[in-house]
């Protein structure tokens, strides 16, 4: 089905992200715009700082080795089954970025905070850990509802992200984008200033006017732009559409252990005619 | 009776489990994950399995923060941590060795680790690679104590850890793991040069219960076919599945 005419297209949702930007994105199987994340490498991007909500694997890792993040925060960078994430290794060990290390549900209950309007959400554990020690913005008060005797929490700030950016299943003529049951994608959409998002397929009617597919959907009050781009995730996976591309994933995390390798990869997957494949 | 190390894993995991309700396995645990399918295969379901990147063993709808939320309200028994580092206080770290930020080795991270081992009650560690570059006296960096002061809330943490060479149990009131079973072919002298920590060990310490036969017979048949849909290279590797 032809997309419709209010969208636009993934390079543009790139050249709409400025240098600088807080983008948060969601976890490898969540929903990953790749097909964005190659346009942004494409144009050369600056200085974004990432918010993996709350992991990321080859996301994160190409941007970082392209040189378009100056920080990220996450609870972890990893290749899975493929191995160790070659060029955020490399970026943090030298120190050519700046990592904010967060634990999982604390990433989310900074979104949650920002989606209510409130300075912070509080979250019990974490305490005692070198992950709260290094993290100056995250505060510990003592519960002020605690019956005799102190009760320490910790406190994690809302955090906005300039821009929330990932790939759904399905996307209407009404502006209206469905994530089904990835719901790290409305908090993402519902805490972000703005949102830009891809989609595999054109729904063929309203979405928010079919209820079965009613809960799943996020509505355009919180979208900013769609574009249209099949196979939008490759080479990794969307959900009950498309597995990853374990042979490709394989040979990305060959390819990235040294930058020459990684420059030979953009080379051929990024700037070259092989990007849409 | 004939068994191999990750079938004899299993099955003692699977003791651990036992009087679990909930169970949830984390990423890249082929071992723990049959071991919580074989639980709820042998209480007929009533111990329920949750295996992240299944989608037939996993009978949850909300999204990524629903794991954490239950396991806030106590509703998640027992999960599973790893470690790059692991000391004998149980504080683990999937962070990095040497200095931080800038380390000498950098890990993925921290995961949902310092949320979780305080939330869940029995956190298993599990860990192949016995040597001292992981078991170590401290950690660079602590992801996640293995205790807190009195007064932190703290329902959850250390089960027990179970490694390539022997299965430890956490003594919570002392801070300390205590040898509890040597697996196939390990020795107490062979734990103890490749431990960088020290560990309370019982006078007479003993093999790792072998399987138990009906445990491996379902293991063969039914955990090997459910376990596949996650990790197809282990069941038919490991478990001999024939899928």
């Amino acid at each position: 089905m032809k997309a419709p005419e209010s969208y636009i297209s993934a390079d543009e949702i790139a050249s709409r992200i400025p240098d600088g930007a807080l983008i948060g994105v969601p976890k490898e199987d969540g929903g990953v715009a790749m097909e964005v994340t190659r346009a942004l490498v494409r144009r050369n991007a600056r200085n974004l700082r990432l918010l993996t909500v709350p992991v990321s694997s080859m996301q994160a890792d190409m941007l970082i080795g392209a040189g378009c993040l100056s920080e990220i925060e996450t609870s972890g960078v990893s290749m899975g089954e493929f191995g160790y994430a070659p060029s955020f290794r490399r970026a943090v060990q030298d120190g050519t970025i700046v990592i904010r290390d967060a634990t999982c549900p604390a990433l989310y209950a900074e979104l949650q905070a920002s989606e209510k309007g409130s300075p912070f959400q509080p979250l019990r554990g974490i305490i005692g850990s070198d992950v709260l020690a290094n993290r100056a913005d995250w505060k510990v008060i003592d519960n002020p509802f605690a019956e005799g005797g102190s009760d320490p929490i910790v406190l994690l700030p809302a955090v906005r992200p300039d821009v929330a950016l990932f790939h759904a299943r399905y996307g209407d003529r009404y502006g209206n984008v469905w994530v089904g049951p990835k719901r790290e994608c409305v908090l993402l959409a519902h805490a972000s200033a703005s949102t830009f998002v891809t989609v595999e397929e054109i729904w063929d009617g309203n979405l928010m006017e079919d209820e079965r597919m009613l809960a799943g959907t996020i509505p355009p009050v919180y979208v900013d732009a769609v574009a249209h781009a099949e196979r939008g995730a490759w080479p990794l996976s969307l959900a009950n559409c498309y597995e990853r591309d374990g042979k490709h994933l394989q040979s990305y995390v060959k390819a990235a252990k040294t930058p020459e390798g990684f420059t030979d990869y953009l080379k051929q997957h990024v700037y070259g005619e092989q990007a849409a494949a | 009776m004939e068994y191999t190390r990750e079938e004899l894993l299993i099955c003692a995991i699977a003791r651990m489990l036992d009087g679990c309700k909930n169970i949830a396995v984390g990423t890249a645990s082929p071992i723990p994950g049959s071991a919580a399918l074989l639980v709820q295969a042998l209480t007929g379901g009533a111990s329920r399995a949750s295996i992240l990147g299944s989608d037939i063993h996993n009978p949850f709808n909300d999204g990524g923060p629903e794991l954490f939320d239950r396991a806030g309200q106590g509703r998640v028994d027992a999960f599973f941590l790893g470690g790059g580092q692991i000391d004998g206080e149980a504080n683990i770290n999937l962070v990095s060795t040497g200095p931080y930020p800038e380390p000498d080795t950098r890990f993925p991270g921290s995961f949902g680790s310092a949320y979780l081992y305080f939330s869940v009650p029995r956190v298993i560690l599990f860990r192949e690679e016995h040597s001292r570059r992981v078991f170590v006296d401290k950690v660079d960096f602590i992801s996640a104590p293995g205790w807190s002061p009195p007064g932190v809330h703290r329902p959850g943490g250390p089960y027990a850890l179970i490694t390539s060479l022997c299965i430890f149990r956490y003594d919570r009131e002392r801070h300390r793991f205590r040898l509890d079973g040597l697996l196939p072919g390990a020795t107490l002298e062979e734990v103890r040069d490749n431990t960088g920590f020290d560990f309370d060990c019982p006078d007479n310490i003993g093999p790792v219960a072998a399987p138990e036969p009906d445990k491996l017979a379902l293991i063969h048949s039914r955990i090997a076919e459910e376990i596949s849909e996650t990790y197809p290279e282990f069941a038919r590797n490991r478990l001999g599945w024939q899928g």
